[in-house]
């Protein structure tokens, strides 16, 4: 199963990611199987089983059991990952906020897929995007590249000393998953030189110092939570310099999100995850035609990169945010939009926004409907009005 | 292991004074007597789930631990020092530690016969090395007396409350010893702060186990059980007399009586002293008692069958 030292290969992204978390050699995975999070724990499971690692595998009765474990593990001063998706996060809920309040460092992979009910195990956001308040770092990947880029790059950026924070990878359910994909593989050996040694400032299992972990705190609660905030805000920096030394053993940019043709946009599109890829032809389409349509991959959702999102999005008219959930506030939008939006309240010049929300359960982003909504938005930009605001692309009505 | 009061007396207290456990509560007795029965030779992580204990002994910035220790939820005290112990094992495997640990796990009854029960069953299959002690005072104190899954029939508790339709609790305790027993695991103890010697042996054995052990130790409540705070080891006492609650192990599968009452008093001089039974002793309530004594004898002796102590 496991693919070892060669370049470039073909492989499903759990595979990528499973190969991620043998290069990285964590001490501990304690992890629960969910549909279609399942083949990084099997191949993972593999690995474990033909000694290609130290890793304790910890095969544990719940998701819930899952996140303990792992929080045990981190405060032992092991370097732990864990991977999951929509119900199985949902079962760990109480657990983000101890792990991320507990200052811990750790990666999970989760594999978005919908949220009961009704049940189905297709891709959207919205299992990720309920953890979005947790403290949790979340970076998201369009493809099984970058979910291999970045498990390995979010190790450096969870143990980073202004940071401490859990970091999940975002990847698509099933079209990352389980699609066979072009991957570059980083030797081992820069992997392991790039992510180094877990140095943990405090650990329960030094004698000479004994540490009490989840204490039970009234007066300074207030202060704690305000340096979680701060540690969230600390992780911008991080994650551009973490990317930036990834550059030079991969050859590969990210940065907070990407974008393109921004320089001269007249309206700009903004998405995550797999649909990046869709939308990324549509506009270049538009842009060979003369269309000055631009486009903004976001990478990092927690933290929020408003201020830098806000300057990227300076020069144009329109901005449509793509989202793969929805809020249920009553008619809102999506969750990506409603940051965005709220973003640019102290701006004079606010561009028109509007919001797609697309993909639930899985419904595919097909290019005619991302062709469908860029005439939309191609009129409203010239028109200078959004007939709607809020809008559900390939929903049966 | 010595299990003489002149050598454990010597033992620095890993609990040690100034936590702000209720005077009269059992629960830091049970934990002390427990740790007595810990190796001099080795470091200890201690790890509670929310409850009484947690919130007693660990108010930031100060903590009664002389040693590691880590709280995490309710439900998962078990699946936390899991977690612990697998690291523990990785790095010391890897070389990156040097010291010998063990685990262990203080839990209520509420975090352990309830809402606990998932995560330890799973952590006794997977075979953790780590002893689970459920101090058990039969209710869930910590949020004002509310009935669990250990409390005993006829109990008043604020949720199972006596009244014009109700004698209390209606439903038996679940035998939580009996569902640990069935893992497999290594050890398993019933015990009692009334009898520290037989606890500080079980304590001992639990530590020297080579897998996961458990001791299911019962630590009365005066504020739930509603008794003078300076009964706590006389009602832990009575409840061994009356076989309310039996002492025994089961050592790798082998059931061992370990206190053989000389007298076994009628459970009612067990109940009597508590508030928590009084309604139990009007006219209208004399079927629930009998039916207490009935479950009683007929737990006492299936107890001691399983011990190989009767046909």
């Amino acid at each position: 199963m496991a693919v070892i030292n060669s370049k470039t290969v073909a492989i499903v992204g759990n595979e990528a990611v499973a190969e991620a978390m043998r290069q990285i050699n964590p001490d501990v995975v304690a992890a629960y199987p969910i549909t279609p999070q399942t083949d990084i724990v099997q191949a993972f499971s593999a690995i474990a089983a033909d000694g290609l690692v130290d890793t304790e595998l910890v095969n544990v009765e719940s998701e819930h059991s899952a996140m303990s474990a792992c929080i045990g593990a981190a405060s032992s001063g092991a370097r732990v990952m864990t991977a999951t998706c929509s119900q199985g996060l949902g079962l760990m809920w109480e657990l983000l906020y101890i792990a991320s309040g507990l200052r811990l460092p750790m990666v999970m992979p989760n594999v978005n897929r919908s949220l009961s009910a009704p049940i189905n195990i297709h891709c959207d956001h919205s299992d990720s995007m309920g953890a979005r308040d947790s403290g949790w770092i979340q970076l998201f990947s369009e493809n099984a590249q970058e979910a291999y880029d970045n498990i390995i790059q979010a190790v450096r950026i969870s143990e980073h000393p202004d940071v401490y924070l859990p970091v999940m990878v975002l990847m698509d359910g099933f079209i990352i998953s389980h699609a066979v994909d072009r991957v570059d593989l980083i030797d081992d050996e820069k992997v392991k030189n790039f992510v180094g040694e877990r140095n943990a400032p405090f650990t329960m299992l030094d004698p000479n110092n004994p540490v009490c972990v989840g204490p039970f705190v009234h007066s300074y609660y207030f202060e704690f939570k305000r340096q979680q905030e701060e540690a969230m805000a600390n992780a911008l920096p991080v994650i551009k310099n973490v990317s930036d030394e990834f550059e030079k053993i991969s050859g590969r940019t990210y940065g907070l999100f990407e974008t393109l043709g921004m320089e001269d946009a007249e309206f700009a599109v903004i998405a995550q995850g797999s649909g990046a890829g869709t939308i990324r032809h549509q506009v270049e389409c538009l842009r060979s035609n003369g269309i000055r349509a631009g486009m903004i991959k976001l990478r990092s959702f927690r933290p929020f990169p408003a201020e830098e999102l806000i300057k990227a999005l300076s020069g144009v008219k329109t901005v449509a945010v793509f989202d793969r959930s929805t809020t249920f506030a009553g008619g809102m939008g999506g969750p990506v939009f409603n940051e965005l939006r709220s973003s640019f309240y102290e701006q004079e010049a606010k561009p028109l926004m509007v919001n797609y929300v697309y993909g639930l359960g899985g419904r595919d982003l097909s290019v005619e409907l991302v062709k469908k909504a860029m005439e939309e938005i191609l009129e409203m930009n010239s028109s200078g009005k959004a007939e709607q605001k809020i809008n559900y692309l390939g929903l049966r009505e | 292991m010595s299990t003489k009061l002149k050598d454990l007396v010597k033992k620095e207290d890993v609990l040690t004074s100034g936590h702000r456990l209720c005077a009269g509560c059992g629960a830091p007795v049970a934990v002390r007597q427990i740790l007595m029965g810990a190796p001099d030779d080795v470091e200890l992580v201690v790890a509670n789930p929310t409850g009484c204990l947690e919130v007693s002994t660990t108010i930031y910035p100060y903590s009664s631990w002389n040693a590691s220790y880590i709280h995490c939820a309710f439900e998962n005290v078990a699946s936390t020092l899991s977690g612990s112990e697998a690291a523990y094992r990785s790095l010391k495997k890897q070389g990156k530690i040097k010291d010998d640990y063990r685990f262990v796990a203080f839990g209520g009854d509420g975090g352990t016969y309830d809402i606990g029960l998932q995560a330890l069953s799973g952590a006794l299959e997977r075979g953790h090395r780590m002893v689970y002690v459920c101090y058990n005072n039969e209710a869930y104190m910590n949020t004002g007396i509310q009935r669990s899954g250990a409390t005993m029939k006829g109990a008043w508790t604020s949720t199972s409350p006596h009244g014009k339709d109700s004698y209390g609790k209606t439903e038996n305790r679940k035998d939580l010893t009996g569902i640990v027993a069935a893992h497999n695991i290594p050890y398993v103890a019933q015990a009692s702060i009334s009898n520290w010697r037989d606890v500080v042996k079980k304590a001992q054995k639990a530590f020297a186990a080579d897998g996961p052990s458990f001791i299911n130790i019962l630590a009365p409540c005066h504020r739930g059980w509603r008794y003078p705070m300076e009964e706590t080891i006389e009602l832990a006492r009575l409840a061994v007399q009356t076989c309310v609650w039996p002492l025994y192990e089961i050592e790798n599968g082998k059931w061992n009586l370990t206190t053989k009452p000389k007298e076994k008093k009628p459970v009612e001089e067990y109940l009597k002293p508590q508030g928590r039974f009084a309604h139990l002793f009007k006219d209208e309530n004399r079927e629930v008692l009998k039916s207490i004594q009935e479950y009683v004898d007929k737990d006492w002796e299936r107890i001691k069958r399983l011990c190989g102590e009767t046909e």
